[in-house]
């Protein structure tokens, strides 16, 4: 432990996680860069209406939105396999494993729900129900 | 001191951590990390809840109604611009550099303030609008989803005040410049889930 301590820069005192930091003005600026672009694109796609079918548009800004998420991840979160000995890296695939079944799963079985309900006799007179 | 012996079977003298002080280096990041794991399952399932609630408008009004996106592009380029407002303090926590982190967490927390302001104008004018939380599935599932992010940013805007009081009385020790990185964990995270919200629910709600 207090051999790792020894080769810190400018002082003596340093907290563990502190060694493979490091931080430059290139980094953030490319990240920032980056999703300046994935993010007006997007805007663009929908405030301008680009794409003929509103399904396309949004299956390409949710693509956009994944990109941005990782350069965010890589550029301003400082992710990497080697972060805390890949136990970061761990954990973070464990949690997309556990929201990718929440958020799919969801989705799938209440959409299913809703395509098999009961046929409704007159859309009209439902939507004066309380 | 009254010494216990083990050894292996193949002879080989077994050793216990007796003062049991050993920990993994880097466990507070790590920790903070898997609290960030945590928090993003929350907003996981109310991204789901969302997903399922979104179009239920119960005869009220949709997204394309409702959604300002010229205020959410504003809201967004606000957390963006302080998501490299607080790299500069980092670069400048890593040069031990105070004047310069004390400056840009206060650019920093100036831009989170504004996104909030904007946000609480947004919620207040669709309520005002008798579009508030109870009115539909829809507007319950976007008032918990948006309103909980709304509620990390005020965290993390006090926390950023705190941790500027902090560093202005003791400067940047060991201590501080942990809890200014965890900090710079949470503040990027924040911005990784409003990625997920203007895509999901405001881009993809108005159109």
């Amino acid at each position: 432990m207090a051999a790792q301590h020894t080769h810190g820069q400018h002082d003596d005192d340093h907290f563990d996680g502190e060694q493979d930091f490091h931080v430059s003005y290139k980094g953030y600026a490319t990240g920032f860069i980056l999703s300046v672009i994935l993010t007006a694109i997007p805007f663009w796609l929908v405030m301008a209406k680009v794409l003929p079918s509103s399904k396309v548009t949004g299956f390409v800004i949710l693509g956009f939105a994944a990109v941005q998420m990782v350069v965010h991840m890589v550029y301003f979160l400082h992710m990497n396999a080697k972060v805390e000995g890949g136990w970061s890296m761990l954990a973070l695939l464990f949690t997309i494993a556990l929201v990718v079944i929440m958020l799919a799963g969801s989705v799938w079985v209440m959409y299913h729900m809703n395509a098999n309900m009961m046929p409704t006799p007159d859309p009209a007179a439902m939507r004066n129900m309380p | 001191m009254s010494a216990t012996f083990a050894t292996h079977v193949n002879g080989a003298p077994v050793y216990y951590d007796r003062r049991g002080d050993y920990h993994p280096p880097n466990s507070t990041m790590l920790g903070f990390w898997l609290y960030l794991m945590s928090d993003c399952l929350i907003f996981a399932v109310l991204f789901a809840v969302y997903a399922v609630l979104g179009r239920n408008y119960a005869a009220g009004p949709s997204g394309a109604d409702l959604f300002d996106l010229q205020l959410v592009a504003i809201n967004t380029a606000l957390l963006l611009f302080s998501s490299i407002t607080y790299g500069f303090a980092m670069i400048g926590m890593q040069a031990r550099r105070k004047a310069q982190v004390l400056g840009w967490l206060a650019v920093t927390g100036l831009l989170g303030l504004g996104f909030l302001a904007i946000e609480i104008y947004e919620f207040h004018h669709l309520i005002h609008q008798g579009a508030g939380p109870g009115r539909s599935a829809f507007l319950s599932s976007f008032f918990i989803l948006v309103g909980t992010h709304g509620l990390h940013v005020t965290f993390g805007c006090i926390w950023l005040v705190t941790l500027m009081f902090q560093v202005q009385k003791h400067g940047l020790t060991a201590p501080n410049r942990r809890r200014l990185m965890c900090l710079s964990m949470f503040w990027h995270f924040l911005d990784v889930v409003w990625i997920g919200v203007f895509t999901f629910v405001y881009l993809m709600g108005s159109m």
